[in-house]
């Protein structure tokens, strides 16, 4: 149905795409894998007319074709569903699906259309619902009919489960199905292989721009996939293990937190304890709080309650995150560009950015201003590039330059370095490749086995079984209880996850 | 034919050293069609505009006169603005410092001393640091727009001024002119050098200048201005209050616009009177941005902008045009500033063809 011919495109010198061949056949799931910056999204923008090709040929039905607009890719009958939705959330569903249609069909059939073709393919949905009311889950579902009612021959999906609970990416699966079925075609962007495995009919592994292997997933392995992706073999984590465990260095008690802004989650009676020894990894589908627990935990917004939070046997809920650092905790948060460092500044004064206090005698010295040891900081930048083999161009490269696997291996190591009593880390490895993922893993599993308290705030299964000793789930700001992480499977997590408390009860029955 | 801006990979080092330099360039040019369209001789208007206050001793000293309120707001400003605060009314604390300084000539002028001097500088500080004080409040506490706040109150102390030595200030030997009486010799600022008028405000900006340069260079308070401006979350992970920032940045550079005010009437004027900036504050922001926001780039930028001010005179004497054309020089200069700034982030690239056909995808 499509088929792709050395495209290339190139971005300056750099060449994004280079060279890509790929066939898609009529009434196929093609899975196209690859690590982040592989270059899968340049590759699926071209065909769907955002980025237009430095060369090569896509072929429509055997034709050359040129798509100069996303326009022009879906009168030619190729719809596409992005990670990121374009929804007004002011609006209602079966107003943001007008939206993307000509003028001048009414709202009503709109409507009418949508909710029939939300039923035909298993994607319920109220067309008169506010788009600010439903959930991620929902709104995915609003992208898909929206691009069904084009009537496309070929869907592309970006991620599309990374947003998802396992039984919602079932019910998506089953979708697809469907879709297949009429002799539709998938292309199927995703980095979990297991999913790739389960619904797709073949794969194309793409690798710094180049297709690097096209197979028939289902006869692979997972390690095989992987290394099509990764290049090399992946280093697998060992685990935590039974250690003995010991006090309890960070507690969380009923702490509660209101609602920042009117995006943000509550955090409702969040008790949770990680005992020395212990990884405490906390699953849970993004905007479900995440965000708002590392803040109240790290103290960049203290809570009023001092005995919310206690960092080794005292009180810190009302302390800033300076003082929770002085007390022996470490933090990483989710976003590294512009939060846990900033990408214009060098490594070395990343470095000052997390221990200007707590290692304020070394690399301080002195005066009203506080004077920075430059040299001083530089070697402990080193030592920690080094630790945690962090590859760079030049001895001090502004933190942007780095690639975001070697960025985060640095502000990991960057605690790390300083041997912390309890780290909290929030998405240790998210959009980080495969080799440095595992790199950061085993150095969380070495700093629990080394005595001190993990908590590992992740959306990555397949993360939370490497690392976790523990596991609890959060949903809408609430955390179940911890359970150990041998006596969970997914599928108890994903309950977990779909929310036990009431409100979407009918997915949760709907899984069972 | 379309212009795109391509963003860089890497800010160019290139430019951002080139830049104000082009921007001087394109400003001469401009100048000088501006002259030929006034229908003067290009040549011999920006050689007294730019070259001729060079050649005297006397116009150096003005030079430095009118360099060093440019350079001490400057300096503060490019503080403040490496923190991402907008402080856009140093001229009204500038103002304020210069009546607060005042207070001790002309309120307690039987009082003599040496005291009088130190005293005066030190209220001027805390004069435009207060004054700075009200738009950092409000940005602080009720997360108004400081941009703003700090503009408007520009207006109110130029008002305040004009009251004051109109009404309670004025003197009672001026025959009924808007100024207060003369500050008393203890309360000028004394000459720097027996050559000129040049006075101590001179040396006051310079040394400002440099501790400011070593602060932003060397300490962790100068690397929290920088976190902070660059990104709020980073610096509130690094245990840095944003809230703080606002108002150290906001005062700091109050302050440094009220000790130039009060540097200005205490060593240039010798009094008050209704007008004592001819917009220093303002074109503080030119000098603040021309000098890269670095404090040592901010002392030649401020010389270079004084030299604007004395030469717009110069002009406005041998050619007889108007004096607003020190005005358009200054505009023109912040314009390709900011302009040519562009160039260190982006690339230019001139597409002649295809036309409106990729138009469409920028939408989605």
């Amino acid at each position: 149905m499509l088929a792709v011919r050395s495209l290339t495109k190139l971005f300056g010198s750099f060449a994004a795409c280079n060279g890509i061949d790929l066939d898609i056949k009529s009434g196929e799931i093609h899975a196209l894998l690859g690590e982040n910056g592989a270059g899968k999204s340049t590759l699926v923008k071209m065909l769907f007319g955002v980025l237009a090709p430095t060369s090569g040929q896509i072929l429509w039905k055997g034709e050359s074709v040129r798509i100069p607009s996303p326009g022009a890719a879906r009168r030619i009958g190729i719809g596409m569903v992005f990670q990121h939705f374009s929804l007004f959330e002011a609006l209602t569903v079966a107003e943001n699906i007008a939206l993307s249609l000509s003028p001048g069909i009414s709202l009503s059939k709109v409507a009418e259309e949508a909710s029939r073709l939300s039923h035909l393919y298993g994607l319920p949905l109220d067309p008169n619902a506010h788009v600010a009311d439903l959930s991620v889950g929902e709104r995915q579902r609003i992208e898909i009919v929206r691009a069904l009612l084009q009537n496309p021959e070929l869907i592309i999906l970006d991620e599309p489960t990374s947003v998802l609970t396992p039984q919602e990416a079932d019910r998506l699966f089953e979708t697809l199905a469907k879709l297949k079925a009429e002799g539709r075609s998938v292309l199927y962007i995703s980095h979990r292989l297991e999913e790739v495995q389960r619904i797709c009919d073949r794969a194309t592994v793409l690798r710094h721009g180049k297709v690097t292997g096209a197979c028939d997933p289902r006869k692979e392995t997972p390690a095989s996939l992987a290394r099509m992706m990764v290049g090399s073999d992946v280093a697998s984590v060992s685990a935590a293990g039974t250690n003995t465990k010991g006090d309890v260095l960070l507690e969380a008690k009923h702490l509660t937190v209101p609602s920042r802004t009117p995006f943000a989650v509550a955090l409702k009676n969040v008790c949770l304890k990680v005992r020395s020894g212990e990884v405490l990894a906390i699953a849970g589908v993004a905007g479900n709080g995440q965000g708002e627990l590392f803040d109240a935990l790290s103290g960049e917004y203290p809570v009023a309650d001092p005995a919310a939070v206690s960092i080794r046997g005292k009180a810190a809920g009302n302390l800033g995150i300076t003082a929770r650092r002085l007390m022996g905790a470490g933090f990483v948060p989710e976003e590294r560009h512009g939060h846990a460092a900033v990408t214009t500044l060098p490594l070395s004064d990343n470095l000052v950015l997390a221990r200007s206090q707590s290692d304020r005698k070394t690399f301080l010295a002195g005066g009203l201003l506080g004077i920075i040891r430059q040299a001083v900081v530089r070697i402990a930048s080193t030592r920690i590039s080094e630790a945690m083999d962090v590859r760079k161009s030049g001895e001090n490269p502004a933190a942007g330059s780095l690639s975001g696997g070697n960025l985060q291996k640095y502000i990991v190591g960057r605690e790390l370095d300083r041997q912390p009593a309890v780290l909290i880390v929030n998405q240790p490895t998210w959009g980080v490749d495969a080799g440095a993922a595992s790199r950061i893993r085993q150095a969380l599993v070495d700093l629990a086995k080394s005595g001190s308290a993990v908590l590992v705030i992740s959306q990555d299964l397949d993360e939370i079984f490497e690392v976790a000793t523990e596991i609890a789930v959060i949903s809408e700001g609430r955390l179940s209880d911890a359970y150990p992480a041998h006596d969970l499977t997914r599928e108890k997590i994903g309950l977990l996850m779909g929310g036990m408390y009431g409100k979407t009860e009918g997915e949760v029955a709907h899984a069972h | 034919m379309r212009i795109e801006l391509e963003k860089r990979a890497n800010p160019s080092t290139l430019y951002s050293i080139v830049s104000p330099f082009l921007a001087l360039a394109l400003t001469v040019v401009a100048g000088g069609i501006m002259f030929a369209l006034l229908g003067k001789d290009p040549g011999s208007a920006l050689y007294s505009f730019f070259i001729e206050p060079l050649l005297d001793v006397w116009s150096l000293h003005e030079i430095a006169i009118k360099a060093a309120p440019l350079i001490l707001i400057g300096a503060g400003l490019s503080v403040c603005y490496r923190s991402n605060n907008w402080n856009i009314g140093a001229e009204g604390q500038f103002i304020a410092g210069a009546i607060a300084g005042a207070i001790v000539p002309v309120v307690f002028h039987d009082w003599h001393s040496p005291l009088v001097l130190p005293l005066m500088l030190i209220f001027g500080i805390i004069g435009g640091a207060l004054y700075a004080a009200i738009p950092a409040f409000l940005k602080a506490h009720m997360n108004t727009n400081e941009i703003l706040t700090s503009l408007m109150l520009v207006y109110i102390a130029q008002l305040f001024l004009d009251w004051l030595v109109r009404g309670p200030w004025r003197s009672p030997d001026a025959y009924n002119f808007p100024v207060t009486r003369d500050f008393a010799p203890e309360a000028i600022l004394p000459e720097l050098i027996a050559s000129g008028r040049a006075n101590l405000g001179f040396a006051l900006a310079i040394v400002a200048a440099v501790g400011l340069w070593i602060m932003m260079r060397y300490t962790l308070k100068g690397f929290e201005i920088t976190v902070l401006g660059q990104s709020e979350r980073a610096g509130r992970f690094a245990g840095f209050s944003s809230k703080r920032m606002i108002w150290f940045s906001m005062l700091l550079s109050g302050g440094l616009a009220g000790l130039a005010g009060i540097a200005e009437v205490s060593g240039t004027i010798g009094k008050l009177q209704p007008v004592i900036s001819p917009g220093y504050g303002f074109t503080a922001i030119i000098v603040a941005f021309l000098g890269r926001l670095n404090p040592l780039g901010i002392i030649a930028a401020g010389l270079f902008l004084a030299l604007t001010y004395v030469g717009g005179e110069a002009v406005q004497l041998t050619l007889s045009v108007s004096d607003k054309v020190t005005r358009v020089f200054q505009g023109l200069l912040l314009f390709f500033v900011l302009s040519c700034d562009t160039l260190i982030q982006y690339k230019i690239r001139l597409v002649f063809s295809r036309l409106g056909q990729s138009n469409e995808g920028g939408a989605h």
